[in-house]
C-alpha cells in the first residue's frame, strides 16, 4: 500500500471506532459524566468542605485533574478492550485481517479510537468540574501532552488485553482487578505526602501515581513527583506496550490460527 | 506461466498437534471456475485461510497472482476477495457502511467506494436495505452483503467457501447466476461447498482434498468421464411387472412399479430400456439420475 492508501485505512479504523462509541453514547460517554458529577458532589462539595486545603487548594481543586485523569484512563482502556474484543469475538476482525491494512496502522487506529474516547470523556468531566469549582491551566503544553501520552498508553493496555482476552470476563477482570485499585491508589484524591514512609514508597511503584501527579502539575502546579521523571516513564511505558502489541498482531496471537 | 493461485507442498499442523494440510499443491488458472471439495475436517477451509492470512502455515509456498504471500503479503492480498462461510462483519453497522468500510481497509476512496457500493449492492438486490442495521437482514441477504463486500476492492480472485449454505433454492439459483457472470467477465472463482450439483454446474475443474492430502485435481469433464456405472430413476405412465427387467441390465421397479431404476454401466445405452419400454406401450413421464454423478464419484474418492 501507498502512504495516501495506508493513511485512508487509518482514516477508516479510526473512523469507526469513534463512530461506534458516539453511537452508543449512553454506554460509554454518559456513565463517566454522571459518576464524575457524583464523585465532584460527594467527595469534592460534600465531604471536601469539611477536609478543607490539599496542597494548598481547596479539596474539589485538588481532586479535579485525578478525577479527570481517572475517567481518561478507564475510558480508553475499555474503549480499545471491548471494541477490539467484540470485533475478535463476532469475527469481524478478519475482515482487517484479509485486508493489506499493515498491522501497525490496524494498532495505531485502533489506539486512537481509544484515545479519541479518552479525551471526549476528559473533556466532558472537565467541562462539568467547572460546574463546581474553577479551573486555571498552569501549563497548558503540559496538561495536554500527560493527557494525550496517558490515553496512548491505556489504549494500549485495552489492546494487549483484547487481544489475550478469550471471554468478555477476561475485558473486564484488568479493569477491576488492577486498573481501578491502582488509579484509586495513584493520588487522586489525596497527596501521598499524608502517607507514611512505607507507604509513600509503595506508592512511587505506582505507575498511575506519576501520570495523576504530572496532570494536577499542569493545571494547578502542584505535584508529589517530578513530572519530567513522569513523561519519561510514560512514554518508555508506551514505547513497550507498542512495540508488545504489534508483536502479538504479527504473530497473529488470539486472532489468527 | 503465471497462476492465478500456485500451492506447493503447503502444510499446517494446529498447536494441539493435528496435522490440517500434509503437503498440498495445487495450481489455478487465470479466470478459471474452481471447486475445492472435501469432507468436513478435510482441510478446505484451512487451505482458504492461509491464502487470506486468517491461518499462519507451518510450510510450503502460496503465490497470489505470482506474488509469494511470504514476499509481499500485502500486495497479494490485493488480488483476493473472500467469502468466508461464516458471517463475520459488524452486525451493528448498517449495510451500506459494512461494505465501504471494507473498501477503506484496501486504502480506497470514500468516493470511489460509495460509487461502487451503490452498484455491488444493486446487483445483488441489498440496495433497498442499504441503511439497515447488517444484523436485520435475512440469512440469504447476509451471504450477498458479505459477497458485495469481497467484490468493493474488485479483486481478480473471488474466494466462495460454502457461500449458498443455507440458502433458498431460488436465490442459491440467483447467486449462481451472479458468479457465473463475474467468471465470464474475468474474474477467477474458487469455490468450496458442499452441494456437488453446484460444483458440477458451475466448475471447470476441481480439487478433492481429504485428511489434508490432494486426492484428486482434473477437470470436471475428464472427472465425470471416469464414471463406471449411474443409476437413473424413470418415471412411468403404466405400472411394469414386479419382475420387469432388461437382460444385460439391471433394472429394479420401485413404489408400485410405476417408476423403475435402471443402472447402466459405461457402454451400454438406456435406448435398449426406451425401446423395451415402447413395444409394451409404456411411456416415459421423466427421468434424473438417482444420485449427483460427481457426488458417486466424491463418495468413491474419499473412502478411497
Amino acid at each position: 500500500m501507498n502512504n495516501a492508501e495506508i493513511f485512508i485505512a487509518f482514516y477508516t479504523i479510526l473512523r469507526r471506532e469513534i463512530r461506534r462509541f458516539m453511537r452508543i453514547w449512553p454506554q460509554t460517554l454518559l456513565p463517566p459524566a454522571i459518576t464524575m458529577s457524583l464523585y465532584f458532589a460527594i467527595f469534592g462539595h460534600f465531604i471536601g468542605s469539611r477536609i478543607g486545603e490539599m496542597g494548598g487548594f481547596s479539596y474539589m481543586q485538588y481532586i479535579v485533574p485525578g478525577l479527570i485523569m481517572m475517567s481518561v484512563i478507564t475510558n480508553s482502556y475499555s474503549n480499545v478492550s471491548s471494541s477490539f474484543f467484540s470485533a475478535k469475538f463476532q469475527h469481524s476482525i478478519q475482515e482487517l485481517l484479509v485486508s493489506p491494512t499493515p498491522n501497525w496502522v490496524i494498532l495505531v487506529g485502533y489506539v486512537l479510537g481509544g484515545v479519541a474516547r479518552g479525551l471526549c470523556v476528559g473533556l466532558i468531566v472537565t467541562l462539568l468540574s467547572l460546574f463546581f469549582t474553577h479551573l486555571t491551566i498552569q501549563n497548558v503544553f503540559l496538561t495536554v501532552a500527560v493527557i494525550f501520552l496517558t490515553a496512548i498508553l491505556f489504549s494500549l493496555g485495552g489492546f494487549v488485553n483484547a487481544i489475550y482476552a478469550r471471554s468478555f470476563d477476561d475485558v473486564s477482570i484488568v479493569p477491576t482487578f488492577i486498573l481501578t485499585p491502582l488509579t484509586y491508589l495513584g493520588g487522586v484524591f489525596y497527596s501521598i505526602d499524608l502517607l507514611p514512609d512505607f507507604w509513600q514508597n509503595l506508592s512511587m511503584l505506582n505507575p498511575v501515581l506519576y501520570m495523576v501527579n504530572a496532570f494536577r502539575f499542569g493545571i494547578l502546579g502542584v505535584s508529589d513527583i517530578n513530572v519530567y521523571w513522569a513523561l519519561v516513564i510514560v512514554c518508555l511505558f508506551i514505547a513497550v506496550l507498542f512495540s508488545f502489541g504489534l508483536h502479538l498482531l504479527n504473530k497473529g496471537s488470539g486472532i489468527r490460527n | 506461466m503465471t497462476y492465478a493461485i500456485e500451492i506447493s507442498d503447503l502444510k499446517k499442523r494446529y498447536d494441539g498437534g493435528f496435522e490440517a494440510l500434509k503437503g498440498v499443491s495445487l495450481k489455478i488458472e487465470k479466470g478459471d471456475f474452481f471447486a475445492l471439495l472435501g469432507p468436513n475436517g478435510a482441510g478446505k477451509s484451512t487451505t482458504i485461510g492461509i491464502l487470506c492470512s486468517l491461518v499462519n502455515k507451518t510450510s510450503g509456498k502460496v503465490s497470489i497472482f505470482g506474488t509469494d504471500i511470504d514476499d509481499d503479503f500485502a500486495k497479494a492480498k490485493k488480488y483476493l476477495g473472500v467469502v468466508p462461510q461464516e458471517f463475520n462483519f459488524n452486525v451493528f453497522e448498517s449495510v451500506f457502511n459494512v461494505v465501504v468500510t471494507q473498501a477503506g481497509f484496501y486504502g480506497i476512496s470514500k468516493e470511489v467506494a460509495e460509487v461502487r457500493a451503490e452498484k455491488y449492492l444493486k446487483q445483488l438486490g441489498l440496495w433497498d436495505k442499504k441503511d439497515d442495521q447488517s444484523r436485520m437482514l435475512s440469512g440469504g441477504m447476509k451471504r450477498r452483503l458479505m459477497i458485495a463486500r469481497a467484490l468493493i476492492h474488485e479483486p481478480e480472485v473471488l474466494v466462495l467457501d460454502e457461500p449458498t449454505a443455507g440458502v433458498d433454492i431460488e436465490l442459491r439459483r440467483s447467486m449462481w447466476d451472479f458468479i457465473k457472470t463475474l467468471n465470464e467477465q474475468g474474474t477467477t472463482i474458487i469455490l468450496t461447498t458442499h452441494y456437488l450439483e453446484e460444483a458440477e454446474q458451475l466448475c471447470r475443474n476441481i480439487a478433492i482434498i481429504n485428511g489434508g492430502e490432494i486426492v484428486e485435481n482434473t477437470s470436471v469433464k475428464a472427472l465425470l468421464k471416469t464414471l463406471v456405472q449411474e443409476t437413473f430413476i424413470l418415471d412411468l405412465d403404466k405400472s411394469v411387472t414386479a419382475d420387469w427387467g432388461v437382460p444385460g441390465y439391471t433394472v429394479t421397479p420401485i413404489n408400485d412399479f410405476t417408476t423403475i431404476e435402471v443402472v447402466v454401466t459405461k457402454g451400454q445405452s438406456l435406448n435398449v430400456v426406451f425401446n423395451l419400454l415402447d413395444a409394451q406401450s409404456i411411456n416415459v413421464l421423466s427421468m434424473r439420475n438417482k444420485s449427483n454423478r460427481l457426488e458417486e464419484l466424491f463418495v468413491k474418492l474419499i473412502k478411497g
